[in-house]
């Protein structure tokens, strides 16, 4: 086809596109995504039997604020990077690393303030080896989610924009499974929770390069 | 440049708005810039310039969703140009590139520009820390004023042309001789 005639058809298709047209579609696949992980939870896990007692206590929504703000900080990421030439600043590698640091360092305190003969059994609390496994299947459709989404941009950085895209999908699986899980221990999601978003973020940047060519 | 750069973002927000006359104006203006962009990496007489040319085009119609409206236009473009290219590049997976003795030439300004010179250039610049990379890819590749490589990149402009120096003066050191040639 000649280019004239090309950018012809082209233009001929130019339809309104709205301000923040990537924060929407974004936004809009993340709640889709979200919905089905917590679908997937009750399904397969239920909610915790305790759930409206501990929505009124500090840790339930110290462990959710930690687990979102790892979603919101790769959601954030992702809208970047699904602009061509765009890149992360310092500044996001700083803010990212805050909340772990700062559970790292909940986590210290509260092993030190245990007796050392008690800090295995905080530490690996009663569901250990499930928990990390469970943040993975309950990301899984908000990984998928985002990762379509970001098939209609066009970012040119695929590996590290999946890396985000996991990030996201992580902290929001991580949060829905909060839902359900009842450990309380910084130690633990220091560790456990953290493990599980590391999957989901290593699964998007493994995923990325092929999932996000255009 | 900076002229360029107005115009064709003014007519890219009215391509957003709906204004496919605006959007059409945009792309012609826009095939002529890549085919020189292409033609400059490629040799003019290589067939795929017109195919990536048109590639572009579309990606540009089709991932005007992306483009930040309080962002430059040029940058944006060029990013997806670059993309296309590299792309390209790949799918032809060029088997050889020229020894390293002679990529001081790219630096030159009759740099010959083919290929697998630009593959000798993306190799080299792979070594460098991603502030100088950067700082050369937008400015000497792409052709940016250091303003607007301040802009895409979000770096000062001052810490660009720093980078630019430092970046090309290890270059140099790299490929070992010419060092006369790169800071033109």
């Amino acid at each position: 086809m000649r280019t004239d005639d090309l950018i012809a058809r082209l233009a001929a298709e130019t339809g309104v596109v709205r301000p923040h047209a990537v924060e929407r579609r974004v936004a809009l696949h993340l709640m889709l995504g979200g919905a089905a992980a917590v679908v997937l939870l009750v399904v397969l896990l239920g909610l915790r039997p305790d759930m409206v007692e501990a929505a009124g206590t500090v840790t339930f929504w110290m462990k959710f604020g930690f687990t979102a703000l790892v979603g919101a900080l790769g959601v954030a990421a992702a809208c970047r990077l699904a602009r061509p030439g765009a890149t992360l600043k310092p500044a996001f590698w700083i803010a990212a690393a805050t909340p772990f640091l700062v559970i790292g360092g909940m986590a210290v305190v509260e092993l030190l303030a245990v007796a050392p003969a008690d800090r295995r059994a905080v530490w690996l609390g009663s569901s250990w080896q499930t928990c990390p496994a469970w943040i993975l299947v309950v990301s899984a459709p908000v990984l998928l989610a985002v990762t379509l989404s970001m098939r209609r941009f066009a970012p040119t950085r695929p590996a590290l924009t999946g890396l985000v895209l996991g990030m996201a999908a992580g902290g929001v699986g991580a949060t829905v499974y909060g839902l359900h899980c009842q450990e309380n221990a910084a130690a633990f999601l220091a560790t456990w929770y953290v493990l599980g978003m590391a999957i989901v973020g290593a699964l998007g940047a493994a995923i990325g390069p092929r999932a996000l060519r255009w | 440049m900076q002229e360029t750069e107005r115009e064709l973002k003014a007519l890219m927000l009215l391509g957003l708005d709906g204004d496919a006359v605006a959007q059409s104006r945009l792309l012609s203006e826009l095939s002529t810039l890549l085919k020189y962009f292409f033609a400059r990496r490629l040799g003019r007489d290589d067939g795929d310039v017109e195919d990536l040319v048109q590639d572009c085009l579309i990606a540009v119609h089709v991932k005007r969703e992306t483009f930040d409206r309080s962002g430059l236009f040029t940058p944006w473009a060029y990013a997806i140009a670059r993309y296309k290219l590299i792309d390209h590049y790949r799918r032809k997976r060029v088997r050889s590139w020229s020894p390293l003795d002679e990529a001081s030439e790219l630096f030159a300004p009759d740099w010959t520009d083919d290929a697998m010179h630009a593959r000798d250039v993306n190799r080299l610049l792979d070594g460098l820390p991603a502030k100088q990379r950067e700082a050369i890819r937008r400015t000497r590749i792409e052709g940016l004023s250091t303003e607007e490589a301040a802009a895409a990149t979000g770096m000062s402009p001052s810490l660009v042309k720093v980078s630019v120096h430092r970046g090309l003066k290890a270059l140099m050191a790299k490929v070992g001789k010419g060092g006369e040639d790169a800071d033109r």
